[in-house]
Parts: structure tokens; C-alpha cells; sequence
């Protein structure tokens, strides 16, 4: 069962068309990629499944329930999160308060409840503490929680952001660019998480990445999109020896020198 | 000189502070000397230290918006206004008692919250800021040409509030009414700002578009902070109205936003006792420097400047990180 | 007086205030444009520009009289004066705030508009100045509609000034720089383009644009007073807006709009003299909700 179908997604700014009749889907508890040379738009489909930017034209089915129209924090409450590629942590918050905003729509309580310190409140901020420690200790942060998000190293700051996005137990995670700025070592790493979070977590996962040993490793299903159009889609091995592919990838001939 | 000294000095008290203990002597000192000062102060002193603590209120109102959410509301006096007139007019004018006017202010300013809000939060921080002050100066002309509001001359006679058979009318209940009314404002603002609202706008003033990819309701939230700091401005309006027991509209002026908006800045824009002692700067500076008169917004102008250049978290140090 | 000669009396008084109100608003423009500030001081710089053209022409009327050279000559200076102003101001006040939080900056902007507006109160007592000229009442006659040779010569000025403005900006290197720093500030720092310097000429051109409109506005009203530029400021920042904040015609556009709208505001009955605040500020308001983007504004990708 597909738990995200895009069909016909059109998306121009000021005329120019960015996104192209656009479909794809993803299968519930598979790891899917979109992967697209420089500029294929592929950050701009991202934003429009999350609400950021509104597609001109088409459908977005997001577990049986159509998206398109939607703004970006229902959607989120509608289980589906996201990372961004270039880092946006909540810098001058500490780790801990970073995760704890994912707890936020999944919570209710609001300003009567936090002036008179309910019991129902109390019980909120103990739960959001826990679930964004459990978070936080899934990817492995656990012992920095106190400490000031923007002083961490990067790495560690990417973690922060998918402990941020699980926070918000979401059913399908989107990776905008998971291993841009990571060394081999924290690669081998972020490909085993990402099977842990599909695997013990069972949330389906999104990504789009330049690193194609990465994406060959852990996507079930790729799908390749050039100025905005879908162009091949299948496993890593089908897309591979696709001939449209290498093409959009490294120039058709005739372009060659 | 020896700044550098007298900064780390701060710093060490700063810390110091940091322990709950120790913060819970220096509050109960604070309180105890506050709760006693009437005995010993004579009736100017009285006076000046009331107005300190109104002007407290109004300011951890406006840091509500300003310094817990990051929206820059040029227009406070507005809201301020609000809660003055809906007492002055219901009690002047209906003959409804007093204590019955404050849920009606606290409503008028709460709705005028909303009706100035909705539409305009989602609008880029600059342009709120100029829709505030053009709503300020909208609901200051409409009091000057009503009728029911007095028109320029305002509202006279207010009558002084009984409490249990007490004509609130001497300056020392006025003193504790104020007092007591600070102490709320500075526990709800301390209880919104640890809380899961409380950190909600944290998110919004540090990046908006990751709080609403993290399920935040961006416009939602600050309307909460605008609706909350409207309803501080009403409560003291209604009380400020009691006490002169007459207003008119020069009283909310553009000047009297952007003095309160000062106080916020001074102390330190989000830190409560940052707040107060900026509310208390506000006051007394012009009372220990008379000489200066018509020349006092200028010197403030000329503070709020220097802080922004040279110390914008304000005058209240900045907790251990 | 006739229809036709209400028109047209309410077309030229519209134009006059219209061309004021784009003087000022094209300061405003030029500056959010290429560094994203709202200058709140830029209705200060008005005001403070009408009061350094009534000192310069009080201190040569003595060589020149009250004539119309010693009026062009303290306008000049005034522009001169008061852009160097400007210039300073975005040097001390402006320029280390550029990578500070977006309300740091307005609460300095705002900062610097009181200082402005405060330190002229002090030096004037708060009292209102003549501004006397010997320009006298003669004008264009046509049966019932008069212009005054001052009206005229205020509109001639103000076109005079923008067309100039619009060849520099769009003719000069220095007007190219400009427009590429509103587009994109790191990569013209890349291209070898002296940012720094480059902010400072707007500023300079901006607020002798706005002490120009002053001086003008003095000659006009025959008096200043220090509160002078708030409620110009909000309009021709309204004006900015109606043109699109950020585009140089829009901005004149704009002006010329809000001029217009205002002189047939106050023809409409019920509206009366004491509302036409509130009608502007209103305008202000629902124009920001509506339509943001102004009329020439370019418009952003749609965020939701």
C-alpha cells in the first residue's frame, strides 16, 4: 500500500516551471530515494510535500488523505517530518529543548494549564521529556542533551535534527541530503541508522541525496527526476544501467567533447 | 575605569543567582522590602515607586510579545488604552462596578488583540511593526473623536473602586494594588515562559520555518503571545483608570509605546528581572534627573541606542550557558 | 465651482502632496531594497532636512534675499547636509547591526528616529519655525482652478530630481552596483564591488532626496515643526508599499497614488477632516494584508 502518492505535481515560479507533471510513490515501510543532478528540483518536490511551497496543479496523497493544501505544521501532525539540507536547529536552545519541539503537536496544554501548573500539564512536560530523551538516546545523544545545540559539532548537529524530527513520531521521514559534509566513517553510521529507523521504528523514510553509493545501499526503490521530470524509476540496479539516467547525469554524446 | 571589574562583579552575582537557594533568599528580601517599604516612605516616594510597579506590568506584558515571541508591537498603548477606556466608560458612564469592569477590559483588550493580530502576524516582522503603529495611532484618534470616550478631553470622575468597604483612594493602596498585580504579571509571565507555550515561541524567534516543520502552529502561537500581552495591558488600564480616576488620549501615545518597548529593551528583552528593573530605570531616571524635563525621551532614545549597539541582551546578564 | 473644476483642483493638489510623499517614499526604497531595512528614521530625515534648509537660507537670505536662488542654493546644501547625515547614520548605527536579529535592527532604527525627532524638540523648544519666504502668492489662473508658481515650481523640482535619479540608477556602474547588491550582497563582495561604499551612496542619495522634500515642504507650509516627519514617514512608507517597497518607479508611482487618493479622501462626505489618519493608517494596514507586494513589487515564491 503506498502511503505517499504524488501524481501530476506541477510547480513554476514566476512562469518557470520547476516541477513537471510529476508521480511517484513510496510503500509503506520501504526506504525510498529521489535522487536528480544539480538543480532536477528536488528540494522544491520536499517542499511541497511538506507544505512549504503550494504545487500548482496535481494531487499528494499522504495516507489516504490528500495533503496539497495543507500548511506545513498540519502535515506534520499528519505524521510526516522532515530535515533540512542546509542545518536548522534552534541554535541558542539546548539539545534537549531542540527535541522537545517535536513533542509539540503532539501535545495540548496551553496557557492556563501552564500558568496553574494542572496536573494534566505536568504530566504533558513529563511525557515530552521522555519521549525526546528516548529520542535523543536512539541516535545516540543522550549524554549531550544539556548542552547548546550550536556549539556541537556537525555531525552531531545532524543527529540533533533527526532526534528533533522522530520527536515528532512521524509515519514517513523525509532526509533532505542526510550525508552532505560527513567523512566515510560517519556515512558507514548514518546508513546503519537509517536502516535502524526503519527497522526497529518501522517509519517509512524519504531521502534525497547526492551520495549515490549511499542511495545504491539503502533505497528499495529510486526514482530519477531531471527539470522536474520523473526520468527512470526501479531498484539501484535498474536505474543504474538506465541509459536516460547516465545520460541526465553526465550529458548526452552529442554534447560530449 | 574599572568596567571590566564592575562587569565581572555582575557576573559573579549573576552566577550566584543561578542557584535556586540562593535566588529564593534574594526574592523573599526583594518581597519583604517591598511589602514593608510604605512604612518608611513618604508619600512622593509612594507615588513614584506605584507608578514603577505599573509600569512593571505593562512592560513584562510587552516582553511577552517582544521578548518571548521576537514580534516588535510599536503600537502597546493601544491595548493599554483599551482596558482604561472599557473601565472608565463602564464605570463613569453605566454605573457598573469596578470589579465587574476588569473581566470587560481584560475581554476588549483580548479581542482587540485578535482583530489587530490575525490578519497581520503572518505578515514579515518590519511590516507588523508598522501595522502596530499605525493601529496605535488609529485607536488613539478614534478616543479623541468619540463622544463616548470624552473626545479630547477624555473621561473625568472615575469613581474610586471600593474592597471590602475600602475606598481604594490613598496612595498606599494604590501602592499594594500595584504591587500585588506586579507579582502576578512576573509569575504568569515566569510560568508561560517554562512551559511547552513558553518554548513554542522560543522556536518561532529563532527559526520560524523549522518550528513549523516541527508541527508548530506559527501564526497560532504568536497570536497566543499577542492575545496574552494585550490582556496584561488591559488589566493595567483598568487599574490605571481607578487610580487617576480620569484619562484622556494623550496618555497613549505613540511616545508611551515606544517608552514601554524601552523598558523591555533596557532590562533585557525576555529576562523577567531584566524587565523590572528596566520598568524601574523607566521611572525613577526621570525623577533623580529632573533638571532634564523635556529633554528626557532624548536621553532615553539616546540609551536605547547604545544598548542595541553595545549590549543587546540588555542589562541583566545572560544565564550560564 | 464646478465638477470638472473640483477634479481638477483635487488632481493638482493630489499631485503636489504626490510628489512629496514620493521624494520621501523613494528613500524608503531604495534603502529596504538593497539592505532589507526599514529605515524609521527616514521621516526624521524630512524633517530634519526642512531645518537645515531654513538655517542656510536665514544665514545667506542676508547675500541672495529670500529669492528663488537663495531657496535653490539652501535646498542643495540641505540635500548635501543632510545626506552626509544619513551616511553617518548608517555608518555608527546601522551597519554593525546588519547580521543582528531582524528586531535588534528596527528597535536601532527606531532608536535613531527618536533621537532625531527629540534632539530637533530640544533645539526648538518644541515651538514651530516660519519659514519665510518672499516667493508671494501669484500662480496659473485657469477661472477656478489656481496654481501658485510655488506649487508649480515644487512639482517641476521634485520631477527634475527623480529623473535624475532614475538615469543614475539605471544608467551609472554606481546604479548597477546598487541594483546587484539588492539581488544578491555576497556574490557582488565576490565580484570585487565595494559593498560598504556602495550602501552608504544609497543612504546619501535616499535622505538628500527626503531633506529635499523638507525644504520643499517648508516653502509650501510655511512653517516646520519637529513632529514633521512622522506622519509623512507612515505615508510615504505607505506610498513605498502601494509601488512595490524595494522598486525604484514604484515607489515614485506610488507617491503620486497616495497623493491623489488622499486629495479625493477628502471630498468623499462623512469622511471628515479629523478621520483622514485613521483613513490613511487604515489604507496602510489592509494594504499590507491584501497585497503585500505592492504594485510594481516583484513577488516572492509563494511560502505558505
Amino acid at each position: 500500500m503506498a502511503l505517499l502518492e504524488v501524481e501530476d505535481m506541477v510547480l513554476s515560479f514566476s512562469g518557470l516551471e520547476v516541477i513537471r507533471k510529476l508521480g511517484f510513490s513510496v510503500e509503506t515501510g520501504t526506504i525510498a530515494s529521489l535522487i536528480g543532478p544539480n538543480g532536477a528540483g528536488k528540494t522544491s518536490v520536499f517542499n511541497c510535500l511538506t507544505g512549504f511551497y503550494r504545487p500548482d496543479s496535481g494531487q499528494i496523497t499522504f495516507n489516504k488523505r490528500s495533503i496539497r493544501r495543507l500548511k506545513p505544521h498540519k502535515i506534520t501532525q499528519a505524521g510526516m517530518a522532515r530535515t533540512f539540507q542546509n542545518l536548522r536547529l534552534f541554535k541558542s536552545m539546548t539539545v534537549l529543548e531542540n527535541v522537545m519541539s517535536g513533542m509539540h503537536c503532539r501535545t495540548s496544554v496551553g496557557a492556563m494549564g501552564a500558568v496553574f501548573h494542572t496536573q494534566s500539564q505536568r504530566r504533558e512536560e513529563e511525557l515530552i521529556r521522555l519521549v525526546s530523551e528516548e529520542c535523543l538516546s536512539f541516535v545516540g545523544l543522550l549524554d549531550k542533551k544539556d548542552r547548546h545545540a550550536g556549539n556541537l559539532p556537525y555531525g552531531d548537529q545532524r543527529r540533533v535534527e533527526w532526534a528533533r524530527a522522530l520527536a515528532t513520531k512521524p509515519k514517513l521521514l523525509l532526509l533532505d541530503e542526510p550525508a552532505a559534509g560527513l567523512n566515510h566513517d560517519e556515512k558507514q553510521e548514518l546508513i546503519e541508522l537509517i536502516l535502524h529507523i526503519r527497522n526497529e521504528l518501522g517509519i517509512t523514510i524519504l531521502l534525497i541525496e547526492h551520495d549515490m553509493g549511499l542511495v545504491m545501499k539503502v533505497s528499495e526503490k529510486i526514482t530519477v527526476i531531471d527539470y522536474g521530470k520523473k526520468i527512470a524509476e526501479g531498484s539501484a540496479e535498474e536505474v543504474q544501467n538506465n541509459p536516460k539516467v547516465i545520460e541526465a547525469y553526465l550529458g548526452s554524446e552529442d554534447e560530449a567533447l | 575605569m574599572n568596567t571590566s571589574s564592575n562587569t565581572s562583579m555582575v557576573a559573579n552575582i549573576a552566577n550566584w543567582l543561578q542557584h535556586q537557594h540562593n535566588r529564593l533568599v534574594v526574592l523573599l528580601v526583594m518581597a519583604a522590602l517591598a511589602m514593608f517599604f510604605p512604612l518608611i516612605a513618604n508619600n512622593y516616594m509612594l507615588e513614584v515607586l506605584t507608578n514603577a510597579w505599573f509600569y512593571t506590568i505593562l512592560c513584562l506584558g510587552l516582553n511577552i510579545v517582544v521578548g518571548y515571541a521576537g514580534l516588535l508591537d510599536l503600537g502597546y498603548a493601544a491595548f493599554f488604552a483599551v482596558g482604561a477606556y472599557t473601565t472608565g466608560i463602564l464605570t463613569s458612564q453605566f454605573g457598573v462596578n469596578f470589579w465587574l469592569t476588569i473581566p470587560a477590559a481584560v475581554f476588549c483588550s483580548m479581542v482587540a488583540g485578535i482583530i489587530i493580530g490575525g490578519p497581520t502576524l503572518r505578515l514579515r516582522s518590519d511590516y507588523l511593526a508598522i501595522v502596530t503603529l499605525g493601529f496605535g495611532e488609529i485607536v488613539r484618534i478614534i478616543a479623541r473623536n468619540l463622544e463616548i470616550t470624552g473626545g479630547a478631553s477624555g473621561l473625568i470622575g472615575i469613581d474610586r473602586p471600593y474592597f471590602f468597604g475600602i475606598e481604594l483612594s490613598q496612595g498606599i493602596h494604590f501602592y499594594y494594588v500595584f504591587l500585588i498585580l506586579a507579582i502576578i504579571a512576573c509569575f504568569v509571565s515566569y510560568r508561560l515562559q517554562n512551559s511547552r507555550l513558553g518554548r513554542a515561541w522560543q522556536y518561532v524567534r529563532e527559526d520560524e520555518d523549522a518550528a513549523e516543520a516541527m508541527g508548530i502552529n506559527r501564526v497560532g502561537v504568536k497570536l497566543y503571545a499577542y492575545v496574552i500581552g494585550a490582556m496584561f495591558g488591559g488589566v493595567a488600564g483598568a487599574f490605571f483608570a481607578v487610580k487617576m480616576t480620569a484619562i484622556s488620549p494623550e496618555t497613549f501615545t505613540f511616545s508611551q509605546s515606544v517608552l514601554i518597548l524601552l523598558g523591555v529593551v533596557l532590562g533585557g528583552m525576555g529576562k523577567i528581572p531584566g524587565v523590572i528593573i528596566g520598568a524601574f530605570a523607566l521611572v525613577l531616571f526621570p525623577e533623580v534627573f529632573r533638571d532634564l524635563g523635556s529633554m528626557r525621551m532624548l536621553v532615553f532614545a539616546i540609551v536605547m541606542l547604545v544598548i542595541m549597539l553595545y549590549r543587546p541582551e540588555g542589562i541583566w546578564p545572560r544565564g550560564k550557558s | 465651482m464646478s465638477t470638472t473644476d473640483i477634479i481638477l483642483q483635487q488632481l493638482a493638489n493630489g499631485l503636489i502632496m504626490g510628489s512629496f510623499y514620493a521624494m520621501v517614499a523613494l528613500g524608503y526604497t531604495m534603502v529596504y531594497g538593497i539592505i532589507k531595512l526599514l529605515n524609521f528614521a527616514h521621516g526624521d530625515l524630512y524633517m530634519v532636512g526642512g531645518f537645515v534648509g531654513f538655517l542656510i537660507l536665514s544665514a545667506i537670505s542676508s547675500l541672495l534675499g529670500e529669492s528663488w536662488t537663495a531657496i535653490v542654493c539652501s535646498m542643495v546644501l540641505s540635500m548635501l547636509a543632510v545626506g552626509m547625515l544619513g551616511v553617518i547614520i548608517q555608518r555608527v548605527a546601522y551597519r554593525p547591526m546588519l547580521t543582528a536579529p531582524r528586531l535588534s535592527i528596527l528597535i536601532t532604527a527606531l532608536a535613531v528616529s527618536m533621537i532625531l525627532s527629540n534632539g530637533v524638540m530640544t533645539i526648538t523648544d518644541g515651538e514651530y519655525m516660519a519659514f519665510n519666504t518672499d516667493l508671494g502668492f501669484d500662480g496659473l489662473d485657469f477661472g477656478n482652478v489656481f496654481i501658485s508658481y510655488t506649487q508649480l515650481a515644487l512639482v517641476i523640482s521634485a520631477s527634475v530630481l527623480m529623473v535624475i535619479l532614475y538615469l543614475f540608477v539605471n544608467k551609472t556602474l554606481y546604479g548597477k552596483a546598487m541594483r546587484a547588491i539588492a539581488i544578491d550582497q555576497d556574490a557582488c563582495k565576490l565580484m570585487g564591488i565595494n559593498v560598504n561604499k556602495i550602501i552608504a551612496l544609497t543612504f546619501f542619495i535616499g535622505s538628500s532626496l527626503a531633506a529635499a522634500a523638507g525644504v520643499m515642504a517648508g516653502v509650501y507650509y510655511g512653517s516646520l515643526h519637529f513632529s514633521m516627519g512622522f506622519v509623512i514617514g507612515l505615508k510615504a512608507f505607505t506610498a513605498a508599499v502601494i509601488g512595490g517597497i524595494g522598486s525604484i518607479p514604484g515607489a515614485m508611482l506610488g507617491g503620486l497614488l497616495l497623493g491623489l487618493l488622499e486629495a479625493f479622501g477628502t471630498q468623499i462626505p462623512f469622511i471628515g477632516s479629523e478621520w483622514k489618519d485613521v483613513f490613511s493608517f487604515g489604507l496602510l494596514i489592509l494594504l499590507l494584508i491584501l497585497k503585500p507586494t505592492g504594485i510594481l513589487g516583484k513577488t516572492e515564491i509563494e511560502r505558505m
